[in-house]
């Protein structure tokens, strides 16, 4: 069975790069005893794979990782025992059964991520459960978000490991609006198209003249474009999935 | 949600940040109001290495067993942050409350190799406790040394309040207990240290006195404080069944040298190799119990999820039950993605079988230690292993589809002549002629053979502590003896040849064997920057040299010198259970190129049997 598991990093572990969480997750596999599947030969590995990896020093509540599994499980189990194993800062959401066809891979189907982007001294209203009482960015901020949008096109430099090049953003920018506990930003992300919050932020912070402005970055989920429909809706990758029963049957 | 020590501009703008914020799985937090004993345990070096140290781990386990003491790690920041720290006066801290050093009762500093010994001096110095142990206040933790190096504490002695001589698992339990007594009756610092020296094991720097003849050679070493032995007296875990294991080892986040299920086979060495401090000071050699070992193995690999097990002992091939414990392992670790390793493993059938069981044998490669090149050398140095033990296993593995082997050798071992520097290119050439006399069909392609050599260090406690070592420029020529010798082997095509530094191995033979006035070396290089050492891109040479030349303290005299036989050594007053006698029988020996049997097969009454456990007392027929 292949199953997608949605977890939450946050806290110190927002120092933990994306190597790592890997590690982190093989390890966690073995603790919780899920019969995950193996590859054949000499150095046998995980069959395991993230839809995105998260940047250093951003938090987030909707990372996943697809995982293929030897035996059938149930959700429910599966999540007690994962949570049982995990440590400060990293916790499952959900452990759901996907389709067993490679065109289903949170790798393959991601189209965007959302954001949540706000001061750097709110940090800690991120997560929802913290409610947020007034207002973090200023009023003012709404219509030069307007402005910022209206534009025809948004060139910036793109930086990548070999190379530079110029790029028009505008078209990946799917959202950009203002909320009470920050910027929420709906980005293009997967290998066709890819954007990362801090270079919007970066590009409209000097668009509108503000600087040194210290900013925490926030994941709220990732992304499939909706399967049902032919416009541009997208839904979370967690709802590709369904809980299963210890039989495989879907609840 | 704890809080770190540092913030997050310090931990984005640093290397591997995770090294530093803690709360990895299996570390222990505890609520520090209902602690009596705060215990900072520390391995003077990058996170990496010191969270790849199985001693640590073993440490730590026992201590937090204690409801009254909470044990925490730390270890030295890396170079871009110990700057960070010094320019914003940020304290060190402990990685899992995250709480300054120097609020600890006990900071515990392991002393595994001489190159960290300037670290050890970053460490109090981050953590803002003064580096000489006589100025320390009640304020200050107490900083206490212990592991291989502490077999001869003087280079550090200023720096320590106490050492503790030998195995953790023994005496640690008395000495906390005093520690909370005196604490609990207002005691004073001073007041511990003189409950603590009348701990067996326990040595106490501050309470003894060095005299030196106008040679420059110990004329005696005597307590002054009346509570303290003349002599103290190594600890050492007579039964290792009753000694706790660290079922739940600490699982790091990020990828570190060691980072498997260890697993102690054994403590001790039945060898008695002439050069090898660890097969003197850790007699008698002592097996744990197989149907423990699985266990264990069981628990350690369900509580970390590691996907690697790692036998770990001197000698693993001298493991009696080792056919059942592997047998065990490669069943249970069967289909479950878990790798076992086996190092320090004898070549014969045996290890072949089950290393090409667990391996791929077209790219790993076959590691012997015959550690010199001659028959002669190696009977010096007492290493059993003999050439047709080395052809005949090495035919083995190319039989069975290996090509790569690696030898391991040492140069300026005592006695060697340029005949023996030049059989370390003879042996190895020999190892490929066996690899081409199988028919050219059955081979897979070349062969190729890798030597290294490092350069001897007499270590106290050995047969080979009276001996001499060599300038510099000397261990580069006979390296260079070496080298060029490869090339006038007939394979030279197939074979290798690299050396270690030799300025390293300089330094390391003076703090080794070096004495109370070495300490200064060590403060004076560090003020002048030194810093992990053992890191060839921080090791600075002409600072250390500087360091020597400031402070006066001259390293023929330490180095270059064989020592007279009734030399007293800065570490005499330390007993091992090993005599004298016998190491100095064993020089002489070695000094006519005899063998000594190892301790199964024959007892050479070292002295460990005072121990009386492990195979000094195995059924004696």
């Amino acid at each position: 069975m292949k199953a997608r598991i949605k977890f939450r990093k946050y806290g110190v572990l927002k120092f933990l790069g994306h190597l790592d969480v890997m590690r982190f997750f093989q390890k966690a596999m073995r603790r919780a005893e899920i019969p995950i599947a193996f590859t054949s030969g000499y150095s046998p590995h995980m069959i395991m794979s993230f839809a995105q990896p998260l940047g250093l020093g951003i938090t987030s509540e909707g990372e996943y990782l697809d995982v293929e599994l030897a035996e059938q499980v149930s959700s429910k189990d599966a999540l007690a025992r994962l949570n049982q194993t995990m440590a400060e800062g990293i916790d499952v959401v959900s452990f759901r059964q996907i389709q067993e066809d490679k065109k289903s891979s949170g790798m393959t189907i991601l189209a965007a991520a959302e954001y949540l982007v706000l001061p750097k001294e709110a940090e800690k209203s991120a997560l929802r459960e913290y409610n947020c009482i007034r207002p973090v960015f200023p009023a003012t901020w709404e219509a030069q978000i307007g402005a910022f949008l209206a534009q025809p096109e948004i060139v910036v430099l793109k930086k990548t490991k070999r190379s530079e090049k110029e790029v028009d953003i505008r078209p990946m920018i799917y959202d950009f609006h203002m909320e009470p506990a920050g910027i929420c930003l709906m980005l293009a992300a997967g290998s066709e198209a890819n954007l990362k919050p801090e270079l919007v932020m970066d590009t409209f912070l000097s668009f509108i003249k503000e600087e040194d402005m210290k900013l925490h970055y926030h994941r709220r989920d990732l992304y499939a474009k909706n399967p049902k429909e032919d416009d541009a809706g997208f839904v979370p990758l967690e709802s590709l999935g369904w809980e299963c029963d210890p039989a495989g049957r879907s609840l | 949600m704890r809080k770190l020590a540092l913030n997050d501009e310090i931990l984005l703008k640093i290397e591997k940040p995770a090294r530093y914020i803690g709360g990895e799985v299996n570390s222990v937090m505890k609520d520090p109001e209902s602690i009596d004993i705060r215990f900072a345990m520390c391995f003077p070096d990058v996170y990496e290495i010191g969270m790849s140290h199985l001693g640590i781990q073993i440490l730590y386990d026992m201590f937090n067993r204690r409801e009254d003491v909470w044990c925490e790690r730390v270890y030295s920041p890396w170079v871009d942050l110990d700057a960070v720290m010094r320019e914003q006066k940020i304290p060190l801290f402990a990685l899992e409350s995250q709480d300054p050093v120097k609020e600890f009762d006990f900071l515990g500093i392991t002393l595994q190799y001489e190159m960290c010994y300037t670290n050890i001096l970053q460490i109090l110095d981050l953590s803002g406790i003064p580096l000489h142990a006589d100025v320390r206040t009640d304020s200050d933790p107490i900083v206490i040394g212990g592991g291989p190096c502490a077999y001869n504490p003087e280079p550090l002695a200023e720096f320590f309040d106490l050492f503790y001589i030998g195995e953790g698992e023994t005496v640690y339990d008395q000495l906390l207990d005093a520690y909370k007594a005196n604490k609990q009756a207002g005691g004073s610092r001073k007041e511990f240290l003189e409950m603590a020296c009348r701990v067996e094991g326990i040595y106490v720097p501050s309470f003894y006195r060095t005299e030196y003849h106008e040679d420059g050679t110990i004329a005696k070493v005597y307590p002054v404080y009346p509570g303290a032995p003349e002599r103290v007296k190594k600890q050492a875990a007579v039964t290792m069944a009753d000694t706790p294991y660290p079922k739940d080892p600490v699982v790091p986040y990020i990828k570190v040298t060691q980072d498997r299920v260890v697993l102690e086979v054994q403590r001790g060495c039945i060898r008695g190799c002439r050069f090898c401090q660890a097969g003197m000071i850790y007699r008698p050699t002592r097996e744990r119990d197989v149907e423990q070992l699985k266990e264990y193995a069981y628990q350690m690999i369900k509580s970390t999820g590691h996907e690697e097990i790692s036998l770990s002992s001197l000698s693993t091939s001298d493991y009696s039950e080792l056919k059942e414990l592997v047998d065990f392992l490669m069943e249970e670790c069967k289909g479950k993605g878990i790798n076992i390793s086996l190092p320090s493993l004898r070549i014969d059938a045996f290890s072949l079988d089950v290393m090409s069981r667990i391996q791929d044998v077209r790219k790993s490669s076959l590691t012997f230690a015959p550690e010199a090149g001659s028959q002669r050398m190696r009977n010096v140095i007492n290493k059993g292993l003999t050439e047709e033990d080395i052809i005949h296993g090495a035919g083995q593995a190319f039989e069975g589809g290996w090509n790569k082997v690696k030898l391991y050798f040492m140069l300026g071992l005592p006695t060697e002549t340029e005949e023996d520097m030049e059989a370390i290119a003879s042996l190895a050439d020999r190892v490929a002629r066996r690899y081409y006399e199988i028919p050219k069909e059955q081979r897979n392609g070349k062969c190729q053979i890798t030597a290294s050599s490092s350069f001897f260090i007499p270590k106290p406690f050995t047969p080979f502590q009276w001996a001499r070592m060599f300038t510099n420029e000397e261990y580069i020529a006979r390296a260079a003896v070496v080298k060029h010798a490869f090339l006038n082997q007939l394979n030279k095509k197939s074979l290798r040849y690299n050396w270690h530094d030799a300025e390293v191995t300089v330094l390391e033979g003076v703090f080794a064997r070096g004495d109370r006035r070495t300490g200064a070396v060590i403060e004076e290089a560090y003020r002048l920057g030194c810093i992990y050492d053992s890191w060839t891109e921080c090791f600075d040479n002409e600072k250390w040299m500087k360091a020597f030349e400031n402070t006066g303290i001259d390293i023929e005299f330490y180095n270059l010198r064989e020592r007279k036989a009734d030399e007293i050594f800065p570490w005499d007053f330390i007993d091992i259970g090993v005599t004298k006698e016998f190491l100095r029988k064993e020089w002489e020996r070695a000094m006519k190129a005899e063998v000594t049997p190892n301790c199964r097969s024959k007892c050479s009454g070292c002295g460990a049997a005072v121990w009386k456990g492990g195979v000094c007392v195995e059924s004696k027929n």
